[in-house]
């Protein structure tokens, strides 16, 4: 009966942070199109409810109507499959993202290390698509795609390990704990790791196929990589994944680098200003959440061997330096690791 | 740690593939059903298909992929080797040290040999 009832608590306690995020994305691509827009000198979509407001939800009800297909020839089961196991991890990645202190669906000790997993398994989703849609562009797509997203994971898990070394701990929560001090921004991590913070936000866009790393994409080329076969609701499906992991890689950028619920002010300014709060946490995931459209909207798509002699010429040997270095400043006392 | 910490994520894998299989449902429930051989041919921009699409694809792929896991390697073992820096401390860093080295050989071979190109 007690299993019972944690088991019915632990599902309340899923679909509490489930149904935000859903809500999220769904307004993210709303915020998507008016920023974009705005930069654009245009107000984006303005029909649906005041300014637009409701278009999302217009969004998801045209999705759900349109009708299903699976092309001739292509592989059903693969097909169906693909684009669950996109979704699975994207959410699943949700269950240890602390959102205050003690605030989190589980607070594992090896929370990174299941991050990293995680985002992992997304490529598999988008590799079964590809070659499961029996069609060029998907193929294309799908190939390109794969091979950016394993490039950058390198990067990207090189970042993780700099974190790990001035954090001495996976557990998110206490990550963000370490970054504690009376020198507020400081006192986080993206200062003494100011390249890796720097390259795993770069590699956070790599890795989600976002502008201007989308050649899987690519609308001028294979018209839309992967996905290209995929209609209604199973585009909708890609479509939450690639939303939910941009949100999760804003979240963990201010976790990991930002201080996450830490107030930038903490140990200045005296009084409610100066506290942690999950405030805070909103304002600097907002921000790179606002970094991911901003980039869309400014940056020219990169070509692809542009895009690999980045990631392995430029990212790799820099952020294989940075742990050299500082780990040899964690060692020497240089850094104070803070658990 | 307690093993019960596991279970929210164990759940969450569930409520997560039920979250798409639900939406898959729902798609195929609501939308029409109209077929038609031209509908379900691959989409190439208007053309007839042809050739088959699982076709030829470049060996550099296959590259990326290998040396991706020899990295993808080394940093599983510098995860847990950076949580316990403190209790190895310059001993730890040494022999790091060589294992990244050795590593960091054959990155500079395979640069020059010009796996790394991409024309």
């Amino acid at each position: 009966m007690a299993d019972l009832l944690l088991v019915l608590w632990t599902l309340l306690k899923i679909l509490l942070v489930t149904v935000p995020i859903i809500v999220t994305v769904a307004f993210y691509t709303l915020a998507e199109r008016k920023v974009i827009g705005y930069m654009q000198v245009r107000r984006g979509p303005m029909h649906i409810g005041p300014f637009g407001l409701l278009q999302p939800f217009a969004d998801v009800f045209k999705m759900l109507f349109k009708e299903l297909m699976v092309p001739a020839n292509a592989d059903r089961t693969l097909y169906v499959i693909a684009p669950l196991l996109s979704l699975a991890p994207a959410l699943a990645a949700w269950a240890v993202v602390p959102f205050d202190e003690g605030i989190a669906l589980s607070q594992i000790d090896a929370g990174l290390l299941y991050l990293l997993a995680m985002t992992s398994l997304g490529v598999y989703g988008v590799i079964l698509a590809g070659w499961a849609s029996n069609s060029k562009y998907a193929f294309l797509g799908a190939m390109r795609s794969a091979a950016q997203i394993v490039s950058y994971e390198i990067a990207m898990g090189f970042a993780l390990v700099g974190v790990l070394i001035a954090a001495g701990t996976l557990n998110l929560e206490k990550i963000v704990l370490a970054q504690a001090g009376n020198l507020g921004p400081f006192e986080w991590f993206w200062w003494p790791l100011l390249p890796l913070f720097v390259i795993y936000f770069i590699s956070g866009v790599a890795e989600t196929n976002r502008a201007p790393f989308d050649v899987a994409e690519g609308e001028s080329e294979i018209v839309a990589g992967f996905h290209v076969e995929y209609s209604g609701a199973a585009f909708a499906v890609f479509f939450l994944a690639e939303y939910a992991n941009m949100i999760l890689i804003s979240f963990l950028a201010a976790i990991l680098f930002m201080g996450g619920w830490l107030s930038p002010f903490q140990g200045l300014i005296p009084g409610f200003l100066g506290e942690p709060s999950p405030i805070w946490l909103a304002v600097k995931v907002v921000f790179f959440m606002f970094c991911f459209l901003w980039f869309r909207a400014t940056f020219p798509r990169y070509r692809y061997d542009q895009i690999m002699r980045l990631g392995w010429k430029i990212f790799i040997p820099i952020t294989i330096v940075w742990i050299a270095v500082i780990a040899v400043m964690v060692v020497g006392g240089v850094v104070e690791r803070g658990v | 740690m307690d093993l019960v910490e596991y279970l929210p994520i164990a759940l969450f894998l569930v409520v997560a593939s039920v979250i798409g299989i639900a939406l898959l449902s729902l798609g195929s429930l609501l939308g029409p059903r109209r077929p038609d051989s031209e509908k379900l041919s691959p989409y190439e921009c208007g053309f007839e298909a042809f050739e088959d699409a699982r076709m030829k694809f470049d060996v550099r792929y296959y590259l990326v992929a290998i040396l991706f896991i020899i990295f993808d390697l080394e940093i599983a073992f510098l995860f847990p080797w950076s949580v316990v820096l403190d209790e190895i401390g310059w001993h730890g860093i040494a022999s790091m040290g060589v294992f990244l080295g050795l590593l960091v050989i054959g990155f500079i071979y395979e640069w020059k040999k010009g796996a790394l190109e991409w024309d």
